[in-house]
């Protein structure tokens, strides 16, 4: 395969939402390249018509009845935010 | 190979041996406890396998069982004040829980995970919370925010991972059971690294609820011991169906425990040639070797056979595990837990920020790769294909089970390496899980065993079962073990 650009690496650091360092950044493309080049050989494996795996048990999706049961403690999940107000957490603006 | 005061004959019981003891009354579960959390203190220094130990819950948990044991109340169970470490993948109400990350220093969760209730409800007693690789992505546990763990056979090594503080601890009679998590082998191949039982039950047996995910259908939790039997006793605990987990399987499951005397005689046990692959450790080859002339001359029969896609799992592994867990990961946004930063314009530049710094090398690494293989115009040809390969190797295993009752295969390549030694090649540290993944990624159970020693370094043996035939792993393993001494042997430590 052809080995991952800078442009590629800042494209999958968006999607990731993940900021890295340049030296980082180049170090990931590397190891990335090399780690894609090496799995490539997956690519000699026959899979027409073969269905995918995603779970191992077969099991379809699950209901559980629509039935009230308690909550969590408020107090208990609000105490790990790293900021907070009252009762809410406090975030960054979504715009600039 | 042990020192033989009263101590150290604790250290090393297996947990049936300490339930015996307790039941006789030679010993309190707080006496036991006691013993332990001093041994714990003296050995940290050396070994660094518990992140949080919880000393006064410990003590409280204990004097709850003793009261159990020899009371009126509540049956006791094969747990019940028996002192055990949970991998610090698990969630702990109100004890810190960490997946050894500096983005979860420090975070209290408000909820125990299923394991952890159907082991609290057992009566046993949780000593804290063991070391890992940072959120369990890792084979030599040096990828922890806490520190790398040592091994007690040699401290200059690695104990293997990600459950590394749980096998150290096991091997060093820091605890009697450990419970991990394994993906690809993060409960096998540590084991197999310090000389002790690791399992990972089939897929769907263990409820994954509270457990920091990392590939969600791969992972599953499992126990590290020092005998057979205490693992099919602790399976016996923590397998149960639960709602709160899509995947869990219906109950209700047999006793774990109910082969571990019926011997190995006319088994058919095959030997897949594909895992006898190239690199292994001679020392490796000829315990296995051994071991394979151990089963034969206790009546198995034991014949060679071939899945040809084992050459692929490791790729499709290093698809599906880091896709799941670029998913998983993204719920670390520093906004609810972590490491939020008000210094930044935006919510999006917070959680960047959050995620940049929180996260550790591998972790970032395993993100990037799952994310890229994820991302529009990859998906065909990485994610869907790996796992169209992943059904191809699972037919491979059913097809070999029409032929066998169970697979034995070495564990690892190698034993334990020194630490540093492959820090800076990421492939050559992934081949170490080279013959405990395929078995994730067919949902299969399997166990590792101590099976020899090479230069004075344990290794495992690894039984592989079909799917829901945990019994016939186990039944095999306990044959084995019945027959050999390899897991009475301790590091002087």
């Amino acid at each position: 395969m052809d080995p991952l650009t800078p442009k590629d690496v800042d494209h999958i650091a968006q999607l990731a939402y993940i900021k890295l360092s340049e030296e980082e950044s180049e170090d990931i493309r590397i190891q990335l390249t090399n780690i894609l080049g090496h799995f490539s050989s997956l690519s000699t494996v026959n899979t027409d018509g073969v269905e995918a795996t995603g779970h191992t048990t077969d099991s379809n999706t699950v209901m559980r009845k629509d039935e009230p049961r308690p909550p969590m403690d408020q107090e208990d999940v609000l105490k790990n935010a790293p900021d907070r107000d009252g009762e809410f957490i406090r975030v960054r603006p979504v715009m600039e | 190979m042990t020192t033989h005061s009263t101590n150290s004959d604790l250290y090393f019981s297996t947990a049936r041996e300490l339930r015996a003891k307790l039941d006789a009354r030679e010993i309190s579960s707080v006496e036991a406890t006691r013993t332990i959390l001093d041994r714990i203190a003296a050995l940290e220094p050396k070994l660094n396998t518990f992140i949080t130990v919880t000393a006064d819950r410990a003590i409280a948990d204990a004097e709850i069982a003793d009261q159990r044991l020899h009371g009126t109340g509540q049956e006791p169970t094969a747990l019940t004040g028996v002192p055990i470490m949970l991998k610090d993948n698990f969630s702990t109400k109100d004890v810190e829980t960490t997946a050894a990350s500096n983005i979860l220093k420090g975070y209290i969760p408000p909820y125990d995970g299923t394991v952890v209730r159907n082991l609290k409800d057992a009566g046993a007693v949780i000593l804290g919370k063991g070391n890992l690789d940072e959120f369990a992505m890792g084979s030599s546990n040096e990828t922890s925010a806490f520190g790398p763990v040592r091994n007690p056979w040699d401290t200059d090594r690695v104990p293997g991972g990600s459950s590394g503080g749980a096998s150290a601890a096991v091997a060093a009679g820091e605890c009697f059971i450990a419970f991990g998590s394994d993906t690809g082998g993060s409960i096998r191949q540590p084991a197999s690294l310090c000389g002790v039982v690791g399992m990972k039950p089939t897929y769907g047996l263990v409820s994954r609820f509270g457990l920091l995910a990392f590939g969600s259908s791969l992972d599953q939790i499992g126990p590290l011991t020092r005998s057979v039997a205490d693992c099919a006793d602790a399976l016996n605990i923590v397998t149960s169906h639960d709602p709160r987990d899509s995947t869990s399987v219906a109950a209700p499951f047999g006793d774990f425990a109910q082969d571990i005397d019926r011997g190995v005689e006319g088994m058919n046990i095959g030997v897949p040639k594909e895992y006898l692959v190239d690199g292994m450790e001679s020392g490796v080859r000829a315990a296995f070797e051994a071991s394979l002339k151990t089963l034969e001359d206790l009546g198995a029969n034991i014949s060679e056979t071939s899945l040809p896609l084992t050459d692929h799992a490791l790729a499709v592994y290093y698809i599906i595990a880091p896709s799941e867990a670029s998913a998983n990961l993204s719920r670390y946004d520093g906004v609810k837990y972590g490491l939020g930063s008000l210094d930044v314009s935006t919510s999006a530049r917070s959680t960047e920020a959050a995620r940049g710094e929180g996260f550790g090398e591998e972790v970032k690494r395993r993100i990037f790769l799952g994310t890229y293989a994820l991302s529009a115009g990859y998906y065909d040809a990485y994610y869907k294909k790996a796992q169209q390969v992943r059904t191809l190797i699972r037919r491979e295993f059913t097809d070999a089970f029409l032929k066998f009752d169970a697979l034995v295969t070495p564990t690892s390549p190698g034993t334990a390496f020194k630490i540093g030694s492959k820090m800076d090649d990421p492939l050559q540290m992934y081949m170490n899980d080279v013959c405990t993944i395929p078995v994730n990624i067919a949902g299969l159970p399997a166990i590792s065993i101590p099976g020899g020693m090479s230069e004075d370094l344990p290794v495992g043996i690894q039984f592989i079962g079909p799917q829901f035939g945990d019994t016939a792993v186990i039944r095999a393993a306990a044959a084995y073990e019945s027959a050999t001494a390899w897991h009475k042997n301790h590091p002087l430590i």
